[in-house]
């Protein structure tokens, strides 16, 4: 047996050495976009990169995200796969006419013939205090889009597995880093990095009896909290991180239900239109004779992201699940 | 005491100097469209070329007319006709060496055919078989680009990613005088300045964005100025005459592989025809207006300055319309047979595997497949 030696890491550092990672197994691997060279990105995700690889590899782009994606779609038709930096989630938007009328479909309208292995990293989701336009939740958009993976780690270990993955993936993967875990530690082995299952698997963290909080990204430790808290009181709630909203894993988030007759999906971004809706109609359509309760929704409320200084009222909080789990009517179970 | 109180005492010190980049030096466009045909220049043309851009002339023109009458016949749903601006379609291809690559908008069908795509194939678009009807890396030719100018930046990196494999590729790509309002050109051209990436954009300026005049889409002197912010050359040519738009496209082809850069390229030229079979441009523009421009046609142009020269005679005129003919029956006889279909290649190619949802979903359509057919035969 060998002994693993697990260190402190962040997620932020565990991204920059899944991209470290591929550009050096892989040249055709490029990471290119606003401040990713010289600075290091505004988040430090791809610290070194250039003066690694060199600003061929690693590039500072004019400040123009659909000029951004739309010449990274170029290279890929040329051979490369450009991992692709948005800044913060609310200003990927310029580049949607990019990404849904090219990136997403240009496989399917090529039959084939030109599949784009693009990554799109997009720092998403509130709770770290940014002013407006610096929190946006914008994954039922993506979710929205045939054609692209839609990926989000929660963990350490996660956000380097996936990027892995998703740099790997013959398909354009948009890929969700929650902005507000990226200093967040975990034990983790750097130097010896494993990878995930491939994209589309979720994972239970914590398994359970009562009910089933369903979630992914920022929201997961939020989850695992309110399971925690919910134990003094006797509940004992199954916490599944999807990981991946595209492809949707109904085995595992349905055998997780029908083992615990309730299920609670929780979200930042808002609820109506959000990815809640789409993942208990899943759930009911499969799970409907094992269904204790309806299934209900945790998620942002539906407004434009609120300033930070009132967005704890916004962002769904450990208080506000346990209230919700209490309306899934566990007590008749125990 | 604020700085602004202190009147008087205050002495601004002057800003670090400050040049605006004046090199590369003469970026200002042309300040008329470049031209050949009719002017002494003609005399030094080779005759081969101009032969060659004849014969493709006509063929264009034939080809225009053959998928219009195609669309009357439903055999296509839409036809955008080039008919009047086969100059520039025929040139943008031909200048282009075989392991370069064509950037298309959806008009551009001609400028594909006339790189060698199979007509039929370069038509599946506006038949409605499929979205693409042929392997771009195969042939060099980017998908028919619907929505307006977001080629362009595919052009750029594509062209960016070439040179860093130290590949000689330059790319070219066309877009219409509407599309150049669009943020996509702005920052296609942006990005090709900023990374002196070998391509040339080639801008038909065939004075309406469908009913909308240029007038309206701009108040630029001319299109090819916009070259000037951001850094590169651009050129005006007579987009009706072949042998100055082959010209000034091959300079500027030239001048992308040899490592110079970008350049664009503004061709005026003029729609003969409505925006599509499906337009009616009597709503926006007067017949007087088109007949000026049809007494600047390119084939005549062209014709006459062959004619001239004794490069061609009435054989010569004939043979190049009996090639024409050929080719447009036996376009007429691929697109009179139906095309076979199968529905179930809607869930291919959407992911390299398919989700779970969409096995599904292939599921479900392959049982409603096998009741039809049921009900058919009972
Ligand atoms: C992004 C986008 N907006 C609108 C349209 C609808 N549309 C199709 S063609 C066209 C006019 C294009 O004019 P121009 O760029 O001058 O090209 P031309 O048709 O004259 O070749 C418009 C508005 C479109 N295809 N794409």
């Amino acid at each position: 047996m060998t002994t693993v030696a697990l260190k402190p890491a962040t997620m932020a550092q565990a991204l920059t050495r899944a991209l470290r990672d591929a550009m050096a197994a892989d040249p055709t691997v490029h990471v290119m976009g606003e401040d990713v060279g010289t600075l290091g990105g505004v988040f430090r995700v791809t610290d070194g990169l250039a003066k690694e690889f060199g600003e061929d590899r690693c590039t500072d782009t004019p400040l123009a995200e659909a000029g951004i994606l739309g010449t990274a779609v170029g290279m890929a038709m040329y051979g490369l796969r450009p991992v692709v930096e948005m800044q913060f989630d609310a200003f990927a938007y310029p580049a949607f006419e990019q990404l849904i009328s090219h990136v997403s479909r240009m496989r399917n309208r090529t039959r084939g013939a030109m599949p784009l292995p693009i990554t799109i990293r997009v720092p998403y989701g509130g709770g770290i205090g940014g002013v407006e336009h610096h929190s946006d939740s914008s994954e039922a958009y993506y979710m929205a889009t045939p054609g692209l993976h839609v990926v989000t780690p929660a963990t350490v270990a996660d956000a380097y597995g996936l990027l892995r993955a998703a740099i790997a993936s013959d398909d354009p993967v948009v890929f969700l880093e929650p902005k507000r875990l990226y200093w967040s530690k975990d034990t983790w082995n750097p130097d010896e990095p494993t990878p995930v299952d491939p994209i589309g698997r979720a994972v239970v963290r914590r398994p359970g009896r009562s009910a089933t909080l369903i979630t992914y990204g920022p929201s997961l430790p939020v989850c695992l909290e309110a399971a925690d808290a919910a134990r003094a009181e006797g509940w004992d709630l199954e916490v599944v991180d999807l990981r991946s909203l595209v492809p949707f894993d109904d085995e595992t988030v349905c055998a997780s239900v029908r083992r615990t007759g309730r299920a609670l999906v929780v979200h930042e971004s808002g609820g109506y239109g959000g990815p809640g809706g789409e993942i208990a109609a899943r759930v009911t359509e499969r799970c409907f004779h094992h269904l204790e309760a309806p299934v209900l929704r945790v998620a942002g409320f539906d407004i434009p992201y609120p300033p930070p200084m009132l967005e704890r009222h916004h962002l769904p909080g450990v208080d506000r699940i346990l209230d919700a789990v209490g309306r899934l009517q566990w007590e008749a179970e125990n | 005491m604020t700085v602004m109180e202190q009147r008087g005492a205050y002495r601004p010190t002057p800003p670090p100097a400050w040049q605006p980049r004046t090199d590369p030096a003469p970026l200002l466009p042309d300040a008329a469209p470049y031209r050949v045909l009719g002017t002494g220049a003609a005399a030094q043309a080779d005759p081969e070329l101009l032969r060659r851009l004849y014969a493709e002339l006509v063929r264009g023109r034939r080809y225009n007319a053959q998928a219009t009458a195609l669309t009357k016949q439903g055999r296509l749903a839409v036809y955008p006709s080039t008919t009047g601006q086969e100059a520039c379609e025929v040139a943008a291809a031909l200048v282009l060496q075989e392991q370069d690559w064509l950037f298309p908008s959806y008009r551009d069908t001609l400028a594909a055919v006339a790189r060698g795509l199979d007509p039929v194939q370069a038509l599946t678009l506006l038949r409605g078989d499929w979205h693409t009807g042929y392997d771009p890396r195969e042939h060099r030719i980017a998908p028919l680009s619907t929505p307006l100018a977001t080629q362009l930046p595919h052009a750029v990196g594509l062209a960016h990613a070439a040179r860093l494999k130290g590949d000689d590729v330059v790319a070219l790509a066309m877009v219409g005088d509407g599309g150049t309002s669009e943020g996509d050109f702005h920052e296609a051209l942006n990005f090709a300045a900023v990374w002196q990436a070998p391509v040339v954009f080639l801008v038909q300026n065939n004075g309406f964005a469908i009913s909308v005049p240029l007038a309206k889409q701009t108040a630029a002197p001319s299109l090819a100025h916009k070259a000037v912010g951001y850094g590169m050359p651009g050129r005006l040519v007579d987009g009706n005459d072949a042998v100055a738009v082959h010209e000034v496209l091959s300079d500027a082809v030239r001048h992308a592989r040899e490592g110079g850069g970008p350049t664009l390229v503004e061709a005026i030229t003029y729609r003969i025809e409505a925006h599509t079979n499906a337009d009616d441009a009597t709503r926006y523009r007067g017949e007087t207006e088109v007949e000026a421009w049809r007494a600047h046609d390119p084939i005549a142009l062209l014709e006459h300055e062959l004619t001239e020269r004794g490069l061609i005679d009435e054989a010569g005129i004939q043979a190049a319309r009996d090639a024409a003919e050929t080719m447009a029956a036996e376009l007429r006889a691929h697109m009179n047979q139906d095309p076979v279909l199968d529905p179930m290649d809607l869930f291919a190619d959407v992911y390299a595997e398919p989700t779970p949802q969409l096995r599904e979903q292939r599921e479900q359509l392959a049982a409603e497949l096998a009741a039809e057919r049921e009900g058919t035969h009972s």
